[in-house]
């Protein structure tokens, strides 16, 4: 018998792909659900990246009085 | 019909087999007192992380109900109650209990720590590691007090629920874990005493069958008396007040009580009475535990509006 879209196989296996779908779907809900909250929240959602950024130093700190170590090229963040 | 419709499909595992395997009703509660823990805490947490927290706390449970369900497939095949489990049923292999629940461990961990804090991830790593390998692996086929070191891994989803909501353990939430941990062996071994289960056959050293039912009595009531204290206690941490107080003297009285019946009673009249008094006892220990912690919640509620605790 062919695998056809009403194959035995099919219909044997409804339950199992039709929850697996569900799972998926509500995962993919969640995941975007917290982000929404998280990004409401205000977390941080910058941090260090192997160079210190700008964007992502203490806002209290002075910008300027940091030595600036940014290799050439790399790009820059905004100021606080 | 064609030549492959000879092949037995009633074993092929079903939605429902895969949900089997996370044991839905030890998961239930760790639902019920991870959010306890949760919501208890002093610090609040947006509901919609504090659903997913939950969530994934509950799948953490659930994998590490497959992973013992993969492990302890010799024992399941013996023993009549868990005869139609997924796996000695035949419709869902070993293999895939195995890697269903390694599966879920992973995602449970790392998206409970993504959604609240690193600490409370890993928490619930220890917590499946707890029970797979440190109860199921390890103790539960070679002592006889295997419950009661296996009743910590039940004890330990408040703690994560504190730990989603502070970031950290404190004495309160170790006073959540003590009344759970105490809690187990009396509840358990309540069940033992009726529960005439094949475990000798299946090699489980259970206590009812390596000390016999008098020690097993004698430890049922043992348990009540200390676990009294602590749950009375609790009453005057943060999380405690008046209404818990009133509760735990109340459920600890008569679980004491309970224990004593339990203890003076001969095997002789237990058998008579077909064990009436232990399976009301059994019950009564559900609701000991579920009262214990609502209590707690009806605090936290009242502290809300600003008239709970001391």
């Amino acid at each position: 018998m062919a695998i056809t879209r009403d194959s035995d196989m099919h219909k044997r296996r409804f339950s199992r792909n039709m929850g697996l779908g569900v799972v998926l779907i509500g995962f993919v809900a969640l995941v975007f659900g917290l982000t929404v909250v998280k990004v409401q929240g205000g977390s941080k959602m910058e941090a260090f990246d192997h160079q210190p950024r700008v964007s992502a130093l203490p806002a209290s700190e002075p910008v300027e009085a940091r030595p600036q170590k940014v290799a050439p090229g790399a790009p820059v963040g905004g100021t606080q | 019909m064609s030549d492959i419709g000879y092949l037995d499909h009633s074993k092929e595992a079903q939605f429902g087999d895969f949900v089997a395997l996370l044991k839905p009703r030890v998961m239930s509660l760790v639902v019920f007192t991870a959010m306890v823990g949760l919501l208890v805490a002093p610090n609040p947490v947006h509901p919609f992380v504090g659903f997913v927290a939950i969530l994934f706390i509950a799948l953490g449970g659930g994998a590490s109900g497959a992973l013992n369900m993969w492990y302890d497939a010799d024992i399941d095949r013996v023993m009549r109650r868990t005869k139609g489990r997924p796996i000695p049923a035949g419709r869902v292999t070993e293999g895939e209990a195995l890697g269903f629940g390694l599966a879920l461990a992973g995602i449970s961990c790392v998206m409970l720590a993504l959604a609240s804090n690193l600490f409370s991830g890993l928490f619930l790593a220890f917590t499946i590691f707890f029970y797979a390998v440190v109860y199921t692996m390890w103790l539960k086929r070679s002592t006889p007090q295997n419950i009661v070191i296996g009743g910590a891994a039940g004890a330990f989803p408040p703690m994560i629920g504190w730990a989603v909501a502070t970031g950290g353990i404190s004495l309160e939430s170790v006073a959540m874990f003590a009344i759970i941990f105490l809690w187990t062996p009396p509840h358990f071994w309540s069940l033992a005493l009726f529960m005439k289960d094949d475990y000798s056959n299946a090699g489980v050293p259970m206590l009812t069958v390596t000390h016999g039912r008098r020690a097993t009595r004698k430890q049922i009531f043992a348990y009540t008396l200390i676990l009294a204290p602590v749950a009375i206690g609790t009453a005057f941490t943060s999380i405690g007040g008046p209404v818990y107080l009133a509760t735990a003297l109340v459920l600890n009285a008569l679980f004491i009580k309970g224990g004593w019946t339990i203890l003076r009673r001969t095997e002789e009249t237990a058998l008579e009475e077909t064990y009436r008094f232990e399976k009301r006892y059994f019950y009564f220990s559900l609701l000991y535990l579920f009262g214990h912690f609502l209590a707690l919640l009806v605090e936290a509620g009242l502290r809300h509006f600003g008239i709970g605790g001391w």
